[in-house]
């Protein structure tokens, strides 16, 4: 990965005006991508996410900032350039988009339709990326015949049709289930690697921006409030929306309610107390647990415990209920975080409360 | 033929005007259906792409077209063909006859055709269109590879009903001068009561339009690839 920037959106604003009101869906956002990234853009729907990406390829038109992708100001070509520009720009979208009266080879060729190559030239081409997709069989059927991941599939060899650099994914996995939403994501991740392309890819889904994204920017009411690298937004996520992305995708928000609700079983007092350790990296669970008993007979009850492997680096999450004398408890908890462990303390709501 | 001569006692003496009146009906709908096609089809695509959103959005050629539309589908067929008839005298130079009843045809049923290509072409998903123009594709490839390839089956159908529409006005312009198969039911048929011309008149009338409707459902479910 490099650090060349191929999107700089630098201070979007899109604003609607219908029937009177007036509507702000971007606000002063910058975004910069660089070659080989692929970046997330995670927010509820009506965060702006979609607008803001549409930009990108000037479908929608900024009401004020700058565009530049791969060195070119999108914002000041002429609409021939702006088609030769938008070839380069590859997008898909939550309801695949397909022409119902195209089969799916003809569906890929659409693109490659009044461009420079032969007919035949096209053909292979189109062979070569249904194989690509995995499709290569289905070539003569029409879309209605198609599964949702094998449309989404179609919808991906007709956007790389004219080798793009940059592929815009709008919410491509939302309408499919979560075992075709892996593939998929798989699919672009191959993608990436072995064409170097930049994905840029828009969800409302964390799952889908931990299993591929290295970079991630989560966006509420027209402006991104977080961004940065994965692992990091992942272990130090400093808004609650992006707390709460987060928890969700780690099912740490599931654990947390199934626990507090039996809060009362647990008994909870000075001596039993309950806590979330996270590390991240090579530090691992079991010696920790054996070592804080050995050092200080502290005893951990593990009541949930999850491992998100995140860019090749492990980001560790255990809920757990810690055992022994208050002075021992927190000299424990000081050796926790000497050794790089995030400690947080967890007061389960009173039954009837919560 | 005995049952026919029986059942037909005045129509059986008139094979050649029937021929005729079949001719010239079948010559009416066809040129107004190639001339009124073409501006129709011209007028519909251009409401779809001038319309707010639209891919060339336009909003004052737009409600030229629109107001045009609504104007000309308002006057009611037989007023529009007395109206007309100084503008076709210009045309064909005759306001009466088979020829000069094609220009109120024509009037008549351009701007329902319009219409009805417009909602056909509303039809295609707008994420379609989208999805066209992120891979580059400009207006002019947008209307005949996405709009008219993609709205094709709902376009037969709409043609169809226009088609069959027309043949409805042909027989209307018939009976005021334009021959066909209308004259043939009023003119003789009705003023000189002979009632078996007028329902031979409907018999013919009535195979063309099934004809049509056959032969349209048949191309609408083979371009038709949606289930």
């Amino acid at each position: 990965m490099t650090n060349e920037a191929i999107i700089q959106l630098k201070d979007i604003d899109v604003t609607f005006h219908n029937k009177g009101q007036t509507v702000e869906a971007v606000k002063k956002v910058s975004l910069t991508v660089n070659r080989g990234d692929i970046y997330g853009v995670v927010g509820y729907s009506g965060a702006g996410k979609s607008t803001l990406v549409r930009v990108i390829n000037r479908l929608q038109k900024p009401t004020a900032g700058s565009v530049d992708v791969n060195g070119q100001d999108i914002l000041a070509l002429n609409s021939r350039d702006l088609r030769a520009a938008r070839t380069k720009i590859g997008m898909i979208f939550q309801h695949f988009n397909l022409m119902d009266s195209r089969t799916i080879a003809d569906n890929v060729d659409y693109p490659l339709k009044g461009g420079k190559l032969s007919r035949t030239e096209r053909k292979e081409k189109v062979a070569h990326l249904l194989d690509l997709v995995g499709l290569t069989e289905k070539a003569t059927d029409y879309p209605a015949q198609l599964s949702g991941g094998q449309k989404q599939r179609v919808a991906i060899a007709r956007a790389l049709a004219n080798d793009p650099e940059i592929l815009v994914s709008d919410e491509a996995t939302s309408a499919l289930d979560p075992k075709t939403t892996s593939a998929i994501l798989e699919l672009l991740k191959r993608l990436n690697k072995e064409l170097g392309l930049t994905v840029v890819l828009i969800t409302h889904e964390m799952e889908a921006v931990k299993e591929i994204c290295n970079k991630v920017a989560v966006m509420e009411d027209g402006e991104i409030i977080e961004r940065g690298d994965l692992v990091t937004i992942f272990s130090q996520p400093k808004q609650p929306l992006t707390k709460d992305f987060i928890n969700t995708a780690t099912q740490i928000n599931q654990a947390l309610e199934k626990i507090y609700r039996q809060a009362s079983t647990l008994g909870l007092d000075d001596h039993h107390q309950l806590v979330q350790l996270q590390y991240v990296g090579a530090t691992t669970d079991a010696p920790l647990i054996t070592e804080l008993y050995k050092r200080y007979e502290v005893v951990s009850n593990i009541l949930y415990g999850n491992v998100e492997i995140l860019q090749d680096t492990p980001l560790g999450n255990l809920i757990v209920v810690m055992t022994g004398e208050p002075d021992k408890l927190s000299t424990a908890w000081q050796y926790c975080q000497d050794a790089g462990i995030t400690i947080t303390h967890l007061k389960p709501k009173k039954p009837g409360v919560a | 033929m005995g049952w026919f001569a029986k059942y037909f006692p005045n129509a059986v003496t008139m094979k050649s005007d029937f021929i005729q009146a079949t001719g010239e009906t079948l010559y009416m709908t066809a040129i107004t259906a190639i001339i009124a096609g073409i501006l129709g089809m011209a007028i519909g695509i251009g409401l779809i792409v001038t319309q707010p959103g639209g891919i060339l959005e336009n909003r004052i050629v737009y409600n030229i077209l629109d107001k045009f539309v609504n104007l000309f589908r308002s006057i009611p067929f037989v007023i529009l063909l007395a109206i007309i008839a100084p503008v076709t005298r210009i045309i064909v130079g005759t306001a009466i006859g088979t020829t000069a009843a094609i220009v109120p045809l024509v009037i008549g049923s351009a701007p329902f055709y319009a219409r009805q290509i417009q909602n056909a072409l509303a039809e295609v998903d707008h994420g379609v269109i989208e999805a066209a123009e992120s891979v580059g594709s400009g207006p002019i490839a947008i209307i005949f590879r996405v709009y008219l390839k993609e709205g094709l089956a709902d376009i037969i159908r709409s043609s169809v009903l226009t088609l069959i529409s027309l043949i409805d006005l042909t027989a209307m312009a018939g009976a005021i001068g334009g021959g066909g198969l209308g004259n043939l039911a009023v003119n003789i048929g009705y003023n000189r009561f002979q009632t078996d011309v007028i329902f031979l008149a409907m018999l013919i009338i009535l195979v063309i339009v099934f004809i049509i409707q056959l032969v349209g459902d048949w191309l609408a479910r083979r371009v038709d690839h949606t289930a």
